[in-house]
């Protein structure tokens, strides 16, 4: 597992004048999910379209399946999967009629009918793409990002516009592709996206990679204290501790049982996160 | 692990060519504006022209209608195609086929497939439309078919061409109708469609020459229209020779302005 599927080395990006990717660093193993994390403009669509070869890089080492990405062959782009940020187009085909299209590019495609299945769209297999709703319209970019059986899936913020039900359902898709030994990158604004399918999330914020770990790690998660809260005869208390469990035991003998509106809890990934970017709370 | 042959280019441009035509057919505005507008335009003009090409015996509205199906080729070619591949830059069509092991000859094949395809249903339409109404006949002779045959193959391919490079043009997908109508309507006007071409000022005539239209006009007239024509045409020949060099060259120039500007992303994608 510990083959490399992508390699960064100092990655650069300018616009104009401005540094949108500044020395990122990546390694992305075979076989692992990886989400890439960080705020609006952070630089992960960057990043992420320069690893597919839709845009050049400014500066520094890339290899990508072991293709330098600037120079794309088909070869190579029949092994990747890719479903960019932003698309909306071919509205007067079917789902079912785009998809099986797609998957005539591709040496080893995966059953049409059983891709339009995997991303929820059997009942709408037949309709046209501009009356789709939104969230429907994205699934049939997923399709389309992996009806070749990709080796290595990208996807940018992939579940933008679903619905709950939706999102569960894709993370299901996602988790039997990595089961299957695909290996993903996926950028997201939702944590418990990435909490809930990453092997280990990176954190991009204006163009650097602050930190990467595994969710459960991140910012010294695992090694966090635990606040426990309750009610006490002056009003709301807590303190911190390593061990929770007995501190809630003396809690429990000393109120006799019951303890006014017990909490224990240890920081989210979202307050690492939060914490990591710089934000106020 | 072996891997499998890719899917070859041709068949890979066939199925392009087939997805182009199913989509274009369902997209009620573009059948509308390419396919439909020359007929339009050939019931209206054709009911107001009258009279002779000069003293020929040549009907105008025969001459208008071998203009209006060399026009016809054009507007399925050069407009419909640079309109299409502008929206499709802009709508993120050529980015996302960018990212896919489809070799980029295959989305020319398809493009020029539907061309060509459209071309000849335009052709068609417009001479049973100009034979029905205006008693237009169909090449009289074996070497007129032939001429007819490369002056329509040569007209597409350049008009074809010329609409894939006009098609980096326009700033966004909305705004290439205008863009690519403009050129169109003014080429029509000093090509010898509306008006006879000997009739315009020597200046006009000099500015249409340059361009493709004019001698696919004057090249099809001379494989639908009798030879007393020639009394009225400028050059009183068929210049066929110099039709094959002016349609090559703008076929050469059209072929290395595609491959040097084509872009497969929108100017903001960086
Ligand atoms: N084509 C471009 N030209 C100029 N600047 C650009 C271009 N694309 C991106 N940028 C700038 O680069 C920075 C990084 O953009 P990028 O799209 O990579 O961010 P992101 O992390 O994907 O953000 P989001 O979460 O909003 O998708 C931003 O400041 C953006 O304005
Ligand atoms: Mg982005």
């Amino acid at each position: 597992m510990n083959e490399t599927a992508v390699r960064v080395r100092g990655l650069r990006k300018r616009y104009g004048d401005v540094d949108a990717v500044n020395g990122v660093d990546l390694d992305i193993f075979r076989g692992e999910v990886f989400a890439l994390l960080g705020p609006n403009g952070a630089g992960k669509s960057t990043t992420v379209e320069i690893l597919e070869g839709h845009r050049r890089r400014t500066g520094g080492d890339v290899s990508v399946l072991g293709v330098d990405p600037g120079k794309p062959t088909r070869e190579w782009r029949a092994r990747l999967g890719i479903v960019l940020q932003t698309s909306n187009e071919q509205p007067e085909l079917s789902v079912r009629e785009i998809v099986r299209h797609f998957a005539g590019y591709y040496p080893r495609p995966r059953d049409v009918d059983e891709v339009i299945e995997a991303v929820g769209l059997t009942e709408k297999a037949g309709a046209r793409l501009a009356l789709l709703s939104g969230g429907q319209r994205r699934r049939v970019d997923v399709a389309l990002g992996i009806v070749g059986g990709p080796e290595l899936l990208f996807l940018d913020e992939p579940t933008t516009g679903f619905d709950p039900d939706a999102r569960r359902q894709f993370w299901k898709l996602i988790e039997g592709l990595a089961h299957g030994g695909t290996t993903i990158l996926l950028t997201t604004h939702y944590l418990d996206e990435a909490e809930t399918l990453a092997d280990r999330v990176g954190v991009i914020v204006g163009g650097r990679v602050v930190e990467v770990g595994s969710p459960m790690e991140l910012g010294g998660r695992a090694n966090a204290t635990a606040r426990v809260g309750w009610l006490g005869p002056q009003g709301r208390q807590s303190i911190e501790t390593d061990s929770p469990t007995q501190v809630v035991a003396e809690l429990s003998q000393k109120f006799d049982g019951e303890v006014p509106e017990l909490t224990v809890a240890r920081p989210t990934l979202e307050d690492v996160y939060l914490a990591m970017i710089g934000a106020d709370r | 692990m072996t891997t499998p042959a890719l899917p070859s280019t041709a068949r890979i441009g066939l199925s392009r060519g087939a997805l182009e035509l199913k989509g274009y057919f369902r997209e009620t505005s573009a059948v509308v504006f390419t396919l439909a507008m020359p007929v339009i335009l050939m019931l209206i003009f054709g009911s107001i022209f009258k009279g002779e090409v000069g003293h020929t015996g040549v009907d105008f509205r025969q001459y208008f209608a071998a203009g209006i199906i060399a026009s016809g080729i054009m507007s399925t070619t050069f407009v419909s195609l640079g309109v299409s591949i502008a929206q499709e830059r802009d709508d993120g069509t050529l980015k996302r086929l960018y990212g896919t092991p489809m070799p980029k000859a295959a989305y020319f094949i398809g493009k020029t497939i539907s061309a060509l395809v459209l071309s000849l249903l335009e052709t068609l339409l417009l001479f049973v439309l100009g034979n029905v109404l205006f008693g237009l006949k169909p090449p009289s002779t074996p070497e007129r078919w032939l001429t007819f045959a490369w002056v329509f193959v040569a007209g597409v391919a350049v008009c074809t061409l010329l609409g894939i490079a006009i098609s980096s043009v326009p700033r966004s997908g909305r705004g290439a109708a205008a863009v690519l109508n403009l050129p169109y309507l003014v080429l029509q006007f000093i090509s010898g469609v509306y008006f006879t071409f000997g009739d315009l000022p020597s200046g006009v005539r000099q500015v249409g020459a340059i361009f493709p239209l004019k001698w696919m006009c004057q090249g099809l007239r001379s494989a639908l229209l009798p030879d007393t024509l020639l009394a009225a045409e400028p050059a009183h020949a068929w210049e066929h020779g110099r039709t094959g060099l002016v349609l090559a060259a703008w076929g050469v120039a059209g072929l290395a302005l595609c491959m040097t500007t084509f872009r497969w992303k929108r100017r903001r994608d960086g």
